[in-house]
This record gives C-alpha cells, sequence and structure tokens, in this order.
C-alpha cells in the first residue's frame, strides 16, 4: 500500500524536476551580469594631500588620509584609478598650486584629480579636499570641500571616507558613496559569539555586545538606530534588539519557542523573523517592538533567513526545508504569492540587492553526503531566475550581504572549512576584487543600509 | 497524572452519550413483536453486532481506537462507556488490561460482541524504588541517561527513526515512574550547512522527540525543548562518525 505512493511522490518529484531544468540553465557570467560600472570607468588621480602645519602628528594623519582616500576611490568599482607611480611627483595643496596639464598628460591621463591640504592645530584636523575635471581647462573646479573634526587617527580615517563619498556621489551616476557605511557581524570568542562593529572597509572592529552567549545574525536598522540580532538564552534562542543610540540592549519581548534571523522591512516599523512558537519554525512578522506577530508561512520542516525586498517593502526572500534539503523561496509579504527559487541542492542566507533586482544566497549545489560540491556565493536576478556564481574554490562561503550601493557584497569564508576559521571577505557584485576585511573568527556579516 | 483523571472522564462521556442517545427511545416502535427478549420472535432478524480494537495492546498511557457496526438493534450498550450510537468509534485509554462489553438490542433480540485490549504496565525499576525517598541527584543523573537516551537523526531530517521510537518508549517508562523529573531535550546538527537554518533544523528534531515522548504519555508540562543548532558541538571533527555524534535530540534532567 505504502510503497506505490511513495514511488509516484517520487516520480512526481522527478517529473517536477525535469520540468523545472528548462528554467534554470547552466549560465555563463556574461549571459547577465550585475552592473558595476555604466560605460567605461573615470580615470582619477589622487595626490599626495599637502601638510600644512609642523604638528608632528601631522605626518600620521596624512598617511592614513592618503591611503584611505586611495584604498575608498579604488574600492569603489567604477574608477580607473592612477597607480601612485604614474603620478607627477608633487602635492598641490590647492587650486593655485595644481598644474593640471600635468595630471592631464601622459602617464597620468587623469581625467579627474582629488587633492588637497592636511593640517592639526590645536587639537583639531583641518582638511580641505579638491575635485578638479582636467579636461576643462577653463572652470575645472567640480567642488572643494572642508573638514574639521577632532585630531586623531579615527578621524583622519572618516574624513577621508567622507570626502571619497563626496567624490563617488559627483561622479558615480548618482549612486550614494558607501564609504561611510558600518559593517555588523558576530565575533567568535571560544564558545560565545557577541555582536561586532566595523567600519565598511575592516577598520575600526570593537564589539558592540557583551552578553557571554551565542549571538547571531546581527540585523542593523535601516535608519542605523537599532540592531536586532538573537542570542541563546535558558529558553533557547530569542529575537534581541540593541540600541546604537543609547550604546545599549532594550527590551523586546521574548516568545516560546525558538526565535531568530531577524529582518527589517525597509522603512524600519516591521521585521520578520523565524519562529516556532506554535511549534514548526515558521516566518513571522512583527512590529520593531515586537507587538502584533503573525504567521506568514505554514510548511512542515524548517522556515528560517527572511529578508525584506529592500525597494518595496512587499516581498520576502526566505530559506524554507518543506522539500527537504533548504531551498530559496519568495513570496509577498503576506505570505501569498509562493514562488521556488532553486531547483535542488543547499540553499541557504539570501540577502536582497538593493534595487530590488537580485538574490545573493549562499548555495551548495551538489549538496549531500560524499558530494563534491561546496557552499558558495551566488547571485540569481528574480524575474528570470538565472544566476552566477561568485565565488569559486576559495573555502566555504556564506552569509553575503549587499552594500547599499549595490555594488559590493560582503561574505563569510573560511577556507578550510573549519568554523573557528572563518573570516569576513568583501568583493565586487561581478565576483571581483576580492580581500578579507578580518583575520579568523568573524562571521555572518550585515551592511548597513547606509 | 493523566491515569488517574480516566474514570471521572468516562463517566461524563457516559453522561453525553446517553443524553444523545435519548432520541432513540422516544421513536415510536410501529413494529409487532416489540418483545425485546432473549428469544427472538418469529419474524423479526436478530441484531447482529461486531466490536473491534486498534491497536489491541497499548502501553500505558496510548490511546486506542475502539469501532462497532450492528445491525437491527435499536439500542447499543458498551460497559464501561454506556449507551452509544448503534454504528460508531471511540478513542479510549485504559489504564489497565479491558474486556470491552458490548451488548445490542433490537426488536429481533438481543446479542453481544468483545474485544479484549491489553495494556502494558511497565514495572518500576526497583533500583529507583529503594531510594525514592533518597532522591540523590547523582543516581538519578545516572539512571536517567540509562532509561532516557539521546535520540539520532539521519542527514537533513527530523523524522524519528524506528530505533529512536522505542527508545522514547523506554524513556517515557522511567519518566513515568519519577514523575518529579522534568526533561529538556537539546537539539542539535552537524557541522556542516548554514547556522541560521541549522537552529530551525535542530528545533524541529526536538520537537520531534517531545512528540514521541508525549505520545507515550509524558506530560507536555515535563519537557521543555531547546534548539542549539550546530552552536554546541559534540565533537568536532569532520567525519561521518562525528556528524552523526552531533544530529541528535539529547535528553537532560532540566534543572
Amino acid at each position: 500500500m505504502s510503497f506505490p505512493l511513495a514511488a509516484q511522490f517520487r516520480l512526481s518529484v522527478l517529473t517536477a524536476a525535469a520540468l523545472c531544468l528548462p528554467f534554470f540553465p547552466h549560465l555563463n557570467a556574461q549571459d547577465f551580469g550585475v552592473t558595476i560600472t555604466k560605460g567605461v570607468p573615470i580615470r582619477i588621480a589622487v595626490a599626495d594631500f599637502k601638510p600644512e602645519s609642523a604638528d608632528p602628528a601631522t605626518s600620521g594623519y596624512k598617511h592614513t588620509f592618503d591611503t584611505t582616500l586611495f584604498a575608498d576611490l579604488n574600492a569603489a568599482g567604477i574608477f580607473d584609478i592612477v597607480s601612485k607611480g604614474l603620478i607627477p611627483q608633487s602635492s598641490p595643496g590647492n587650486q593655485s598650486e595644481m598644474n593640471l596639464a600635468q595630471w592631464a598628460a601622459p602617464p597620468a591621463n587623469a581625467a579627474m584629480v582629488a587633492f588637497g591640504n592636511l593640517s592639526a592645530q590645536n587639537g583639531r584636523l583641518i582638511v580641505n579636499g579638491f575635485l578638479d575635471d582636467a579636461k576643462n581647462t577653463q572652470f575645472p573646479q567640480v567642488f572643494v570641500k572642508q573638514y574639521s573634526e577632532e585630531a586623531s587617527d579615527d578621524q583622519a580615517r572618516q574624513i577621508a571616507h567622507r570626502f571619497a563619498d563626496e567624490i563617488i556621489a559627483r561622479l558615480g551616476g548618482g549612486g550614494v558613496g558607501i564609504a561611510e557605511t558600518k559593517i555588523y557581524y558576530v565575533k567568535i570568542g571560544g564558545q560565545n559569539k557577541e555582536i561586532w562593529e566595523m567600519d565598511y572597509d575592516g577598520a575600526n572592529q570593537h564589539a558592540l555586545t557583551h552578553l557571554g552567549t551565542v549571538s547571531l545574525s546581527p540585523r542593523i536598522s535601516p535608519d542605523n538606530s537599532r540592531l536586532a540580532f538573537s542570542a541563546l538564552g535558558r529558553e533557547g534562542f530569542q529575537i534581541k534588539m540593541f540600541s546604537l543610540l543609547l550604546n545599549r540592549m532594550v527590551n523586546f519581548p521574548a516568545a516560546g519557542g525558538t526565535n531568530l534571523s531577524p529582518a527589517w522591512a525597509p522603512n524600519g516599523n516591521q521585521i520578520a523573523f523565524s519562529s516556532s512558537r506554535t511549534g514548526d519554525p515558521e516566518i513571522w512578522t512583527a512590529d520593531a517592538n515586537g507587538s502584533i506577530a503573525r504567521r506568514i508561512t505554514s510548511f512542515r520542516g524548517p522556515d528560517v533567513s527572511p529578508v525584506y525586498n529592500p525597494k518595496t517593502g512587499a516581498q520576502i526572500a526566505w530559506i524554507s526545508g518543506r522539500t527537504g534539503l533548504p531551498q530559496l523561496y519568495i513570496m509577498d509579504s503576506d505570505g501569498s504569492g509562493v514562488q521556488r527559487m532553486t531547483d535542488g541542492g543547499y540553499a541557504t542566507s539570501p540577502s536582497w540587492s538593493p534595487n530590488g533586482q537580485f538574490l545573493a544566497f549562499a548555495w551548495d549545489r551538489k549538496y549531500g553526503p560524499g558530494a563534491p560540491g561546496g557552499q558558495d556565493i551566488y547571485v540569481m536576478e528574480i524575474t528570470s531566475k538565472r544566476w552566477i556564481q561568485l565565488t569559486h574554490d576559495i573555502g566555504r562561503c556564506d552569509f553575503p550581504s549587499w552594500s547599499p550601493d549595490g555594488r559590493h557584497i560582503v561574505f563569510a569564508n573560511t577556507p578550510d572549512g573549519k568554523a573557528a576559521h572563518t573570516r569576513i571577505m568583501t568583493m565586487l557584485a561581478d565576483g571581483t576584487q576580492k580581500r578579507a576585511l578580518t583575520g579568523s573568527g568573524a562571521d555572518m556579516p550585515n551592511w548597513s543600509w547606509k | 497524572m493523566t491515569l488517574q483523571s480516566k474514570p471521572w472522564k468516562w463517566a461524563l462521556l457516559a453522561a453525553a452519550l446517553s443524553l444523545a442517545t435519548g432520541c432513540h427511545h422516544s421513536k415510536p416502535l410501529n413494529t409487532t413483536g416489540a418483545n425485546a427478549n432473549e428469544t427472538a420472535s418469529s419474524n423479526l432478524p436478530a441484531p447482529t453486532a461486531t466490536l473491534t480494537a486498534d491497536p489491541l495492546a497499548i502501553d500505558i498511557g496510548q490511546s486506542l481506537v475502539l469501532n462497532w457496526r450492528t445491525t437491527n438493534a435499536t439500542s447499543v450498550v458498551i460497559d464501561g462507556i454506556g449507551p452509544v450510537p448503534v454504528n460508531g468509534t471511540q478513542t479510549v485509554s485504559p489504564s489497565n488490561s479491558t474486556n470491552f462489553h458490548l451488548v445490542a438490542k433490537g426488536d429481533g433480540g438481543s446479542t453481544e460482541a468483545n474485544v479484549r485490549v491489553t495494556v502494558r504496565v511497565p514495572k518500576p525499576p526497583s533500583a529507583a524504588d529503594e531510594n525514592a525517598n533518597g532522591s540523590e541527584d547523582k543516581t538519578d543523573e545516572v539512571t536517567f541517561h540509562q532509561n532516557v537516551k539521546d535520540v539520532f537523526f539521519d542527514y537533513d531530517s527530523f523524522d524519528l527513526r524506528p530505533d529512536a521510537q522505542q527508545a522514547a518508549l523506554s524513556a517515557a517508562r522511567y519518566l513515568a515512574a519519577h514523575p518529579a523529573i522534568k526533561v529538556l531535550i537539546g537539539g542539535y546538527c552537524d557541522d556542516r550547512g548554514s547556522a541560521e537554518y541549522n537552529i530551525t533544523l535542530g528545533e524541529n528534531r526536538a520537537n520531534a522527540a517531545r512528540t514521541a515522548l508525549i505520545s507515550a504519555g509524558v506530560p507536555a508540562s515535563r519537557i521543555r525543548v531547546v534548539s542549539y543548532g550546530k552552536e554546541r558541538q559534540f565533537c568536532t571533527e569532520e567525519n561521518e562518525t562525528c556528524w552523526q555524534e552531533n544530529r541528535r535530540a539529547q535528553f537532560n534532567i532540566d534543572r
């Protein structure tokens, strides 16, 4: 009696798989791509800033500023940046000291030049930043900006980030810069895991929580005011809330069962999360202080890792194990219109691109005992379900998270597969320019919304 | 305990059923031979009755379904339950082995049906009896883990294996004999796969073990469930032996 039923089920699964196949063709990266630049990248030269004070600390600030500015513009992914070896050996401190013809000529061939001066006096660090259009000999100045902060190495870095963002905002085709954004992540320390914060470039790593337990899945609110995460307590994992304005934990109601993987709606008023308060883990939504919780899925098996469409807030992508191995799904944020996105393997950890068009996620396409598969980062175009693979042969990758300009993806990587060796890496959204932001012991990165 | 609450429940049930069957008696009997004697009257067929139980044997705390079918009967009574509809089913959870006895009466006479249900009552471990008053923590811990064994799961699965079902039954017997002990079930996963998904998978595993204990008669109020996913590993080697050790629902005394 039970055998024909099982066989029938198996057959229908196979049929479904066969039917699905044409919709999931293997694709080369050329077939579709995440647009990093529109047209030819702008060739930009960055002069070393001119120190204009005798304070012995100035040279230290200048070094920090120069390297941060160069790294920010280089990492932006929209510039053809002139190598330091090809630029004129001069440090023009202001517009009158600028000889643009020198910068526009070979070998620099710069279309744009960023330059300026830096001084430390009376405990203040003052930076004047200029951006010139080298091809416009009559009115070359694009903008000039003055920054004044308390003199410190950290502020030298922050000013460089702000100046870089200003340049990217002017030249980046309308996109915002990300040099002032933050990345929240899990710091592994023995048995415990705490939530940490760092600048987008890996600098300024520091702890936010000190709960002495396992804290996971940090998710920053769209306005950068609150951080939702989940932490292990006596009653299992519960949603927790940390206020970045108050620098302390704030109350969030506990519920029965396991509650984890919170996600913010783009309006900041709603969160989605996984809860097993009624037995089976399902996707729930609630308002940002945890009240008016309601269940929006009902599938037997794990449902976890929701993420809102940041463009509309009207859809949720999440991971469901209702057919066995976890797969990527999307649905309307009221639970209707469920669509399966992946055709097999083991898919986890979705992140929705800021423009609403793509899902980044971790996928092991040949998952199973003894299978030779690896877990890598993929990006799928939602309307066509076509995908590209962004990481290859660098070990286990998980937890991709988009930068707010949609040009970068940060993710967790463990070269040898050992959990303790997990580190955070960043790359452009087309898979190029990979580099590590942290050493071992950092996991589950989440990029701020702005 | 649940078992002691059964008799009054049955009484209530019987009362409710007799109310429901009242209409049968008030129905006008327009047949001629109205003597419901043991001897059937000449032209009316005698009632027939069957009574079955599924399953025929249970462990204490479990339930079974009685199913009866009669023909030509106007009133049907099951001992211990009372008047019942002429055809029906009833879920019961007897605390002892019971002989269910059904009498069907009709205009053509009466007939009987029986079914014997065996209830397996475990003998409480004698060691526990000896130091029931002492209730030493250490002994509890040792006998607890001897009787309440962790259950293990297949890869990416939260379905109980047959061996786990057996383990749950013996765990339930032990817990029935030690009503003071509360249980913490931890759900665990192996090191592979993703952290968030594994926590929900661990939740499903712990809940599967919880459901097995509850259906074996352990009250839900004595069980607490926490999923640890892959956050608290038993071992960290990358091989099937270790992965299997980690894919488990682990039982502990909840203090």
